[in-house]
């Protein structure tokens, strides 16, 4: 622990809790932002030459030039399939090639035929294709509009900060020597203060020279130096979108759900960092990247997808930010208004423009463009969803077990629990602490005993110690990141001196993933999972805790690739374990950095959150904005990470974990130990009934992982995705739907006596899930709650299948049956789906599944198979029925196969049990009739 | 495929018993499952035909109607266990494909190999209830042993205290009388060395003047550069350090006025401006060497005394002080000086090194001053055992005071401590005092807690040990020590954890916690269902 220590305590001389602003940049820190934001919106420099137009089949190619420095850029403008448009600016010949992001795309995206509509001096127009959309392409200045009919959807360049830091030599002239002398002179007089040297300007032929600004060839933060060799090489480009109030995503931000205005503070910032006790409601970077902004009105929705890996700048500012209720009312009704407009502007410090133009119109087919491009969430193993346990540190082997027994003794399920890195020897991951962790595999054995399974730590920083396997491999594979000066990049982390595998090198991944076979990974078993910690990559002597950006990987700058980083370590992870089973088992990794494309590889959580009330609350945006670029499996750390939570609060947090998608209990270290049943039977009572309610809907998420999986459609929603036309939607924050059935207000205020919901949707009704009350959507409703409380809402006109009987983890309940939560809709109907396989192989894509739609309607609950071509059998059948808003019946009857009796019984709802056990496979025959008209069933539904 | 009923084939020895009841139903419930009448769920909230018990699906509220199955989320299963101790087990463990009874009826249906293991079971059970017994046993045995220990050990610390506290009169009245004498010894010891110490002064006076004339006369002639005997004003001005207002230039005007406002002065009159000029004076001899060597002395002393202070909290310098004040207390300070003058040099008198040293006193001083200082060593050592007895009185009073258990069983544990060498540390508990913990490969102890209470359950107070207020973690509590007392023969530490950051816990076995062993007839509890 002694490097430990002494990290923990430089920060702690900082003195506070809070995060110590100081240790990351700021815009005016950060060179490139400085000197871009420092481009005020005006005439754009930049000139599209017309006579260089090509139009093939497939894209449309343009130069364009900067009036000012006469350098050319090269556009490239695609029609992709799906309403998408792709707009790719690069230096037409650049010095040498910008970095371009691989492996981020699931394929090249296919296209789809430009054609010409009109062109003249001005410009020219294309035609999009659908729904008389069109780009439009101006000359001078330059500038790109997508219109739909009149309406303008997006116009880029149209406030003048396209912006192409093209490479270039550096000057070794005279006077830049002088300068730069002086600089540094003077930079080591002044270091504290970071005195900018005023940039100095010198002509030299014909052309305009850039002005060479400070920063722009080195930079200095705090005592480390970034050699930038390439010098400047920001880009940046602006986006307006008019008839839009509401901006959502660029994950991974401790903010609200709708994204605010940036004008009167720093950007958000985009740059993966391990921040540690991260402060909320603020833009400064965290540990992951997404770099898609999703725009929003209640006509229409669309996304913006910067695919750039380098550090990354977004600005947003609105014109009627600022502006009151009252005074936008006045402008609608003097009509005097203008449209409400948003601007974005991104930045980046290096690579290239490349933006995905996803035109919607719908907050559905948004998801659906954007899973086009980077593909969907991986498909979970069921159990991953169900409730994990962890702690920095389960301390040995004893530990391990006694915590496995007390959740059985406490009847508390559990699936996972996990080994943080104290499991190690000495922090080299893949071995074991030689005392505490002496057989492995008898542990494993136990916990596979009770259905159970683990998570043990694999960071990538790899202590350097010629004694340890890896490093030894790695160091000889000539597989590190190199320093600037060509030797292996060494930093600071647990271990110690560390070094950190280029992830980026296809072959290092393929080693890496070698790693996790059972014979290499000495302990291992195929009930041990894998959580990816620290991959930002966390260094903790280096520029803002993370790599020197003039580190390289191979060819390429640590500058260029670092958002891409996390992404390519849960990559290899994930590989490494579906190799080690021969590609049958599904994997299952946690990762705390990622990028866009991380949903592909498993789950992501929210980074060193802390136990106080606000951190629980803000887990409710920071997951949704995940899940609206894509990643789905997303949780906040139960309890909160440092600190230790109040009982009342670790209450509410394990009711407010239930409902999110990745559900982990974890503490630091230093907390004391906090397993459920330790607060007294109360509340071992209360965590084990949320704990329950969570098992009982495992179908219901297990369905909606699914439905993510293959229509790239976010588990967890923000309430304007189902309910766009209704501005009373746009900027709720604490509460959400799972799925577009479920919704959910949790209890998030200390001492709360009641809670407002609010239930979207004029002709939906909505059915308290415990006490089955209806109440009628498009209401703030006020529902009084008590500690046992978990205000939770099922959407009428909704099936929602459940597992009653829950047991000591999911695979216990595999072959359990089913109760369906039948919630009528005033039209007295009711749809939903039910997915069933085995749970943990790929055997579903070879379609060993069941996959149903349920459907109420005439009195009838009936079903049809949405996979004619889907084989699987299962054991499990339905149990039960429940019917919310139905009356009295006065019979009901099954049709099935062969004898089976059934009863009902109604209070507030109809129950309808089964005595027998009508198997899936036989259901399409199967069905309830009910009330006093007697219905038949027609067999329309066939497998 | 399930059937509602199950045959119990029980064997037990030679004895063969069937019972047939519901899967599930322990025999104290049978009555209420009366095959082929209708059912009433046990909370009587309803009832249901019988046919509908154990039929997998969950009617009754209490789950009374599914004993056998996993259908009722609160339900319990029975198991039989026979050979071992019968057990409930929540419903939802039936059929979950772990074994749970020992007697393999919990997973009928799930296809999990589980292998009968009640015989195994109880018969450890039964080895290891047996053990304890015996060392309960014997653990009770010596805890009467150590009650009996612990009554006399009282009896004799009651009696040496009251012993001690007759000693204490005897000595207190022995250490007023010494005072008298001592007083009286050292009054005029006093005025004897006053005498002594302004003879003394006196003497040193005139040997001050004496040198102070000398000097003035060596500075004359250094001064009369021209040796004409007297000294001028320009020879005068040749010394700028005598610069009477400091500003940087001598005058001559200034020359002037410090020779009396005339030109030049001879010896006599030097005398007047010597006592103005001696302290300025620098001889031209030692002028160019002292002045620039020390001045880098006194930085380097700063920047010591600077890092100090860097690596020492300011905080500690304080208590520092205080401990070498209550360090000089301790040792007399009349004997420090008393035997300085002869022998060691202070501080004043090596600045005045060649005045000389203090001459012996005469011996009549001597000899009062011998007799004060063997009053003085009398009345000290009477003293010093006045505080030994006060300390003897402290220590017994302390441990007759401690909670000892109800019959002070605890009692022998005090003063005593036991270690546990574990792979790194070495843990050290002495009982009603403190716990530590020390690296096994060197390095500093640390406290782990001290003595705090005894914090068992209220029905079992003295069977656990709560040690705290040990050293501080870093963003974390003061550790503390959880020690749970348990029956042995042996008085041993049995194992540590460190369950929570900081906060331990330790087993301990003692005698003292055992209780008197219930009769062997009342210890085999399967035959409850016989």
């Amino acid at each position: 622990m002694a490097p430990v220590l002494a990290f923990w305590l430089v920060l702690c001389l900082s003195g506070t809790w809070a995060v110590d602003r100081g240790n990351f940049k700021t815009c005016d820190q950060s060179a490139f932002c400085k000197r871009q934001r420092a481009l005020k919106p005006g005439e754009s420099p930049y000139r599209a030459l017309l006579e260089t137009m090509e139009l093939t089949n497939t894209r449309l190619t343009l130069q364009l030039i900067n009036d000012n420095n006469k350098v050319r850029l090269l556009l490239e403008l695609y029609r992709l399939q799906g309403n998408i448009t792709r707009v790719k600016i690069n230096e037409l010949k650049p010095l040498k090639p910008r970095y371009e992001v691989p492996d981020v795309l699931i394929r090249e995206p296919p296209t789809e035929p430009l054609s010409l509509l009109s062109q003249d001096d001005n410009g020219v127009v294309l035609s999009l294709g659908a729904e008389s959309q069109r780009v439009i392409v101006s000359a001078r200045p330059f500038r790109l509009d997508i219109m739909e009919g009149r309406d303008v959807l997006m116009s880029l360049n149209s406030r003048g900060l396209l912006a192409f830091e093209h490479l270039r030599m550096r000057k070794d002239t005279f006077s830049y020597k002088v300068t730069s002398t002086v600089a540094s002179v003077w930079d080591n007089i002044k270091r504290p203060l970071y005195v900018t040297v005023l940039p100095l300007c010198f002509q030299t032929g014909k052309e305009e020279e850039e002005k060479v600004e400070d920063g722009m060839w080195e930079e200095t933060f705090k005592s480390h130096s970034d050699s930038k060799p390439h010098g400047p090489s920001a880009i940046s480009l602006d986006f307006s979108l008019p008839g839009v109030e509401h901006v959502y995503g660029i994950p991974e931000h401790a903010d609200t759900l709708r994204l605010k205005t940036t004008d009167n503070g720093d950007p958000y910032r985009l740059y993966n960092l391990d921040v540690f006790q991260y402060e909320l409601y603020n833009p400064m970077a965290l540990y992951g990247a997404v770099p898609v902004m999703l725009a929003h009105n209640a006509k229409r929705t669309t996304g913006i997808f910067w695919l750039n890996a380098a550090e990354t700048w977004v600005d947003i500012s609105s014109n009627t930010a600022g502006k009151t209720v009252f005074g936008k009312m006045l402008d609608y009704v003097q009509g005097s208004s203008e449209t409400p407009q948003t601007d974005v502007r991104w930045i980046s410090e290096s690579g290239i423009i490349d933006v995905f133009i996803m035109l919607g119109p719908t907050p559905k087919d948004v998801f659906s463009q954007y899973a086009s491009l980077t593909g969907t969430q991986a498909f979970p193993p069921l159990a991953a969803l169900a409730y994990h346990q962890c702690r920095w540190n389960y301390n040995d082997q004893e530990d391990v077990q006694s915590v496995d027994a007390g959740f059985d003794e406490h009847d508390i399920p559990y699936d996972f629990i996990w080994l943080d890195i104290e499991h190690t020897d000495g922090k080299r991951y893949f071995t074991w602490d030689p005392h505490k962790f002496a057989t492995p595999k008898e542990m494993l054995q136990g916990i596979m005993d009770k259905k159970r399974k683990m998570v043990a730590i694999v960071d990538p920083h790899i202590k350097v110690d010629s004694n340890y396997k890896i490093h030894n491999e790695i160091r000889s594979r000539g597989f590190y990141i190199k320093n600037k000066d060509g030797g292996d990049y060494e930093g600071w982390c647990w271990p110690g001196s560390a070094g950190y595998p280029d992830f980026t090198r296809p072959d290092m991944r393929a080693w890496w993933a070698s790693m996790f076979a059972y014979d290499q990974y000495e302990g291992s078993m195929e009930n041990l999972y894998t959580w990816n910690d620290m991959n930002e990559p966390s260094v903790f002597n280096g520029p803002e805790v993370t790599m020197h950006k003039d580190a390289t990987h191979g060819a390429w700058e640590h500058r260029d690739v670092h958002n891409l980083y996390g992404l390519y370590v849960q990559m290899a992870t994930a590989d490494g374990q579906i190799q080690r089973s021969g590609g049958v088992e599904r994997p299952f990794v946690l990762t705390r950095a990622f990028f866009a494309g991380s949903q592909r590889y498993g789950a992501v959580w929210t980074g060193d959150n802390a136990a106080e009330w606000d951190h629980l609350k803000i887990s409710i945006p920071m997951c949704l904005s995940l899940g609206l670029v894509g990643i789905s499996f997303c949780g906040a750390d139960v309890g909160g990470f440092f600190k230790s939570p109040s009982t009342e609060l670790l209450v509410r947090w394990y009711q407010t974990g239930a409902y999110q998608p990745f559900f982990r209990a974890h503490a630091h270290l230093d907390t004391p130990r906090r397993e459920p049943w330790l607060f007294g039977p109360e509340n071992t009572a209360l965590i084990r009934d949320a704990v329950r309610q969570r098992y009982t809907l495992l179908p219901y998420w297990y369905q909606q992982f699914y439905l993510a999986y293959h229509t790239g459609q976010p588990v967890m929603r923000p309430l304007w995705v189902e309910y766009p036309q209704d501005p009373a939607t746009f900027a709720l924050d604490d509460e959400f739907l799972i799925g577009r059935d479920l919704l959910v207000h949790p209890v998030t205020e200390e001492g709360a006596r009641g809670v407002t919901a609010y239930l979207p949707g004029k002709d939906e009704v909505w059915f308290d899930v415990n006490t089955f009350q209806k109440h009628n959507g498009a209401q703030n409703l006020y529902i009084p709650v008590t500690m046992s409380s978990i205000p939770v809402f099922q959407r009428g006109g909704s099936i929602i299948p459940r597992k009653l009987r829950v047991r000591r983890s999911s695979s216990c309940m595999e072959h359990d049956p089913y109760t369906l939560y039948v919630a009528l809709n005033p039209q007295r109907t009711a749809e939903g789906e039910i997915y069933i396989d085995d749970g943990h192989t790929f055997n579903y894509e070879k379609q060993e599944f069941i996959h149903r739609r349920l459907m109420f309607a005439n009195n009838v609950l009936s079903s049809v198979n949405l996979n004619p071509e889907a084989r699987f059998t299962t054991r499990s059948w339905i149990e039960r029925v429940v019917i919310l808003g139905a009356s009295k019946p006065s019979k009901v009857t099954l049709k099935t196969a062969g004898e089976c009796r059934i009863s009902f019984t109604w209070k507030t709802s109809l129950l309808v049990h089964s005595h027998c056990r009508p198997q899936w496979s036989v259901y399409a025959y199967c069905l309830f009739l009910m009330w006093p008209v007697m219905n038949s069933c027609t067999n329309r539904s066939q497998s | 495929m399930y059937c509602p009923y199950l045959l119990l084939l029980l064997s037990l020895g030679v004895s063969a018993v069937e019972v047939q009841r519901p899967r599930g139903v322990p025999l104290s419930k049978r009555q209420f499952y009366e095959e082929g009448k209708p059912f009433t769920c046990l909370d009587g909230s309803r009832t249901i035909p019988f046919d509908r018990v154990n039929d997998d699906y969950c009617d009754c509220q209490d789950g009374s109607d599914e004993p056998g199955t996993a259908a009722c989320p609160n339900g319990s299963f029975h198991c039989t266990n026979a050979g071992f101790r019968p057990a409930f087990i929540p419903s939802s463990r039936i059929n979950d494909g772990i074994c749970d009874c020992c007697d393999t009826t919990d997973e009928y249906n799930s296809g999990a190999a589980c292998q009968n293991t009640c015989r195994e079971l109880g018969r450890k059970e039964r080895e290891s209830l047996q053990k304890m017994a015996e060392i309960a046993k014997e653990g009770f045995m010596l805890k009467q042993q150590l009650i009996q220990e612990a009554k006399r050990g009282l009896e004799e610390k009651k009696g040496k205290l009251a012993e001690v506290q007759t000693s204490k009169k005897d000595l207190e009245d022995k250490v007023e009388a010494l005072r008298s004498v001592k007083e009286a010894a050292e009054q005029p010891e006093k005025e004897a060395k006053e005498r002594h110490l302004k003879a003394w002064e006196d003497q040193k006076a005139v040997i001050r003047k004496e040198k102070d004339m000398a000097k003035m006369a060596a500075v004359f002639l250094e001064l009369d550069a021209d040796a004409d005997g007297s000294v001028s004003v320009a020879e005068l001005l040749l010394h700028s350090e005598l610069d009477q207002d400091s500003d940087g230039t001598f005058t001559e005007t200034e020359a002037q006025g410090l020779l009396g406002g005339v030109d030049k002065v001879d010896t006599v009159a030097f005398e007047a401006v010597w006592s103005n000029i001696k302290d300025k004076y620098i001889s031209e001899a030692k002028a160019d060497t002292t002045a620039p060597v020390e001045t880098p002395q006194e930085e380097t002393r700063e920047s010591v005394s600077d890092t100090d202070s860097e690596q020492y909290p300011e905080d500690d310098i304080p208590e520092d002080e205080e401990e070498e004040d209550e360090d000089d207390e301790d040792e007399d300070p009349d004997d420090g000086e008393y035997k300085s003058p002869p022998t060691t040099r202070t501080q004043e008198k090596k600045d005045d090194e060649d005045e000389g040293t203090m001459p012996p006193y005469d011996q009549e001083t001597q000899n009062l001053i011998d007799t004060a200082q063997k009053a003085r060593n009398e009345f000290d050592e009477a003293e010093r055992a006045l505080r030994e007895v006060d300390d003897q009185i402290r220590n017994i009073e302390k441990e007759i005071s401690f909670d000892f258990g109800p019959s002070a069983e605890f009692g022998y544990l005090y003063n005593q401590c036991y270690e546990l060498t574990t792979s790194e540390y070495i843990y050290r508990l002495c009982p009603f005092s403190r716990v530590s913990q020390k690296p096994k490969y060197g390095g500093s102890e640390t406290s782990l807690g001290t003595w705090g209470k005894w914090a068992g359950p209220d029905d079992n107070v003295y069977s656990v040990m709560k040690y705290e207020h040990g050293t501080g973690c870093w963003q974390g509590p003061n550790r503390s020590t959880t020690v749970k007392l348990t029956c042995g023969k042996e008085t041993v530490v049995t194992s540590t954890s460190e369950p929570s950051r900081c906060e331990y816990l330790m087993e301990f076995t003692t005698p003292a916690v055992c209780q008197e062993p219930p009769s062997l007839d009342s210890m085999h509890p399967d035959h409850e269902e016989l």
